[in-house]
């Protein structure tokens, strides 16, 4: 029993994981906090499901394209819709303050466009809805794969931003923009390059979500919500941070499912966001901030 | 819809709407030549999958074939086009009042069809009766239908209450453990929101009424995406009944992760989504034996047709619960029409008391309450067949144990 719930909530764990990532690195490196997050991923989950359906594509093929194509627009959206905002910003907060005005404006042109091209109807298909034994636990093979994704993806990002000159660019304006351009960082390509990371981010999540779980055009602020909860508890930009917290939260919400009451699960979420703010304000592996 | 801003009057455009403001005001009900009929749905928001499975499809499908056929047909033999007025109510609940007044004040439509949902309908109710529309409210699950009837009296409903539903299930099963097929336990979920609580708080009494033991009962949170653990309980109680009072993710998410872990209980019961078509797609067309919510007279050629007509009009085929109950309330509405005319009093009397050719069979209104409904049905084959009320006539014996997931 105790086996069980561990892996069942490690692997709901893992898929939130999966959604706080793109948020992770959008927020804490360019300092955009992208309400349309959960619409780039609902655009990903129907890419793979228009190929699956109709060009009998495995998502996992899509898991390579959409990527690139998230990559790309967030890279237009940033060129287009964000310079013009972070030039004129005079400071952090305002350009946050900006941003969330800006994409939430975006959440809507992205949620109209999907209700008039794919509908609103609940959209669904089955990939490797297969089980799979683990230590005498029975998950289903697409879940497993996205947490193991998400420990890669997460893991391997995080390796990347602490062990390398370019992670320390990328560090480096996510702590300070003010002072990065002194040691010859250009801010601005940076925050660039890390919105649209994060970008590709989304939709590989949204591609990998989109093999078991139910979607809608209406339905990316689901994803939206879990992922801010996730990354500033997780402790904002810090991509270990958002991997420990959403694991954390499936763990905490699986075990509240099986031994307290199903009912209780989203209030425990809550609750331990709570408690995580109280406690440290930064989140679980922020560093502390004038 | 054109809607003029502050910033379009301040640019000059005054003079331009009032002077040709004229012309496009409707004619005198003597010259007419068109029927204006308004609706405010749910196109954006959470509410959005609802409104776009079962109420704006069938809105589409029925105008266009009114208007096809050459309009409405009034008494006196002449036809008039339908002209919509069509509002998104962004799922939000204030929207789809300003919505219902806009319409009754400001574009003076002649009739007002319902906007999606129960609180949607609840909402507008008292507005409706205020400006003297007769409220179809179709896709509103209440046990208070009987109280709202008598308050608004041009108030209809037409899909019962939580209560019909969870008795009918209770009937089902009991008949089922009368018969040796199922053991007495039930395993039970539900989700903790209007709709779920309603059908839970209904069921409880009446299962144990019937000697059910509730094995495992629990509510979830609306938003619940993963049911490992939840599944893993239910599995473990014993129980040879599945019971789920879900919203649609639940029911998908539920159904999938069933055939994840095998389980295979004898009755699996989902509450609104296991009727959709999409159904089919997300269990991997292992469909079969599946019960839910609803149900259609599997048997009717009026049914096929119109199951026919929709995939044809829509470009995919209806639900099998509130889809047809919204399309019989428009049937009702126009044959109404057809019988005394325009005037919403009049029309409003008829529907309370006249019977109606509907694609349903011969329907009347009982207290302004529609209550030949069916309250569960069974995927059996490729339709979602009526099991319950099972004395009613087409309705089809249901399958149990359903089938193993392969």
């Amino acid at each position: 029993m105790l086996v069980s719930n561990l892996l069942f909530g490690l692997v709901l764990g893992g898929t939130y994981a999966l959604v706080a990532l793109g948020l992770s690195m959008q927020y804490g490196i360019s300092r955009i906090m992208n309400l349309a997050h959960g619409e780039f991923m609902i655009a990903a989950a129907f890419c793979a499901y228009i190929l699956f359906d109709y060009a009998n594509l495995s998502p996992l093929v899509t898991l390579f394209i959409a990527p690139v194509i998230g990559f790309g627009v967030s890279w237009l959206i940033y060129t287009v819709m964000m310079h013009p905002l972070v030039k004129r910003a005079a400071s952090r907060g305002q350009l946050e303050a900006d941003s969330i005005l800006a994409t939430f404006g975006l959440l809507f042109v992205l949620q109209g466009v999907m209700l008039v091209v794919f509908g609103s109807d609940f959209t669904s298909y089955s990939y490797l809805n297969t089980p799979v034994n683990i230590f005498g636990v029975i998950i289903a093979a697409s879940r497993v794969i996205a947490l193991v994704l998400s420990l890669t993806l997460g893991g391997g990002l995080y390796f990347l931003i602490t062990h390398t000159r370019w992670g320390a660019t990328l560090r480096a304006v996510a702590f300070s923009p003010e002072s990065a351009p002194l040691v010859g960082i250009e801010v601005d390509k940076v925050a660039r390059t890390a919105f649209a990371i994060g970008g590709a981010l989304a939709a590989s999540g949204g591609v990998l979500v989109s093999m078991f779980v139910t979607f809608s055009a209406a339905g990316g602020v689901v994803f939206t919500m879990k992922a801010l909860i996730i990354v500033i508890m997780g402790g904002v930009g810090n991509l270990m941070g958002a991997l420990v917290a959403g694991l954390t939260l499936g763990v905490i919400e699986t075990f509240v499912t099986s031994y307290v009451d199903p009912g209780l699960s989203l209030a425990s979420t809550y609750l331990l966001f709570i408690i995580v703010l109280l406690w440290r304000p930064q989140g679980l592996f922020g560093s502390a901030r004038s | 819809m054109l809607k003029f801003t502050r910033r379009h009057m301040l640019t000059g455009l005054l003079a331009a709407t009032t002077a040709f403001g004229f012309a496009a005001v409707p004619g005198f009900a003597d010259d007419r030549n068109s029927v204006k009929i308004g609706y405010a749905v749910s196109k954006s928001g959470a509410n959005a999958t609802g409104a776009g499975i079962t109420t704006i499809p069938n809105y589409k499908l029925w105008i266009k074939g009114v208007n096809a056929s050459g309009g409405l047909e009034l008494p006196d033999g002449t036809r008039l086009l339908i002209e919509v007025v069509e509002y998104d109510d962004r799922s939000q609940t204030e929207e789809v009042v300003r919505a219902i007044q806009r319409l009754a004040t400001k574009d003076k439509v002649d009739l007002i069809l319902p906007p999606w949902g129960t609180g949607f309908n609840l909402a507008i109710a008292p507005l409706m009766d205020k400006f003297d529309y007769p409220h179809l409210a179709v896709t509103a699950v209440t046990d208070k239908a009987p109280e709202f009837a008598k308050r608004w009296d041009k108030s209809f409903w037409f899909l019962g209450g939580g209560s019909d539903y969870a008795e009918a299930l209770a009937d089902v099963l009991g008949a089922s453990r009368d018969a040796g097929k199922i053991n007495n336990k039930v395993a039970m979920i539900s989700v903790a929101d209007g709709f779920g609580i309603d059908l839970v708080n209904a069921a409880r009494p009446a299962l144990e009424e019937k000697g059910f033991e509730l094995a495992y009962d629990v509510s979830y949170p609306l938003g619940t995406s993963d049911f490992a653990a939840i599944v893993n309980d239910a599995q473990s109680s014993g129980a040879d009944s599945f019971v789920a009072f879900s919203y649609p993710p639940g029911t998908f998410g539920v159904t999938k992760q069933a055939q994840v872990a095998g389980y295979n209980p004898k009755v699996f019961y989902t509450g609104v989504g296991g009727a959709f078509p999409v159904f089919k797609k997300i269990s991997g067309g292992q469909q079969e034996g599946v019960m839910g919510i609803g149900g259609v007279q599997s048997g009717s050629e009026a049914i096929q047709e119109y199951f026919a007509n929709h995939t044809d009009v829509i470009g995919n085929p209806p639900d099998s619960w509130a889809s047809a109950v919204t399309y019989t309330s428009l049937q009702i509405l126009q044959e109404a029409i057809r019988r005394v005319g325009l005037d919403r009093e009049a029309i409003a009397e008829e529907i309370a008391s006249g019977e109606f050719e509907t694609i349903m069979g011969k329907v009347s209104l009982e207290n302004n309450q529609l209550r030949s409904l069916w309250w569960a049905g069974q995927w059996q084959g490729a339709t979602f067949a009526a099991i319950a009320p099972a004395d009613s006539n087409g309705a089809v014996a249901p399958v149990i144990p359903k089938p193993a997931w392969r």
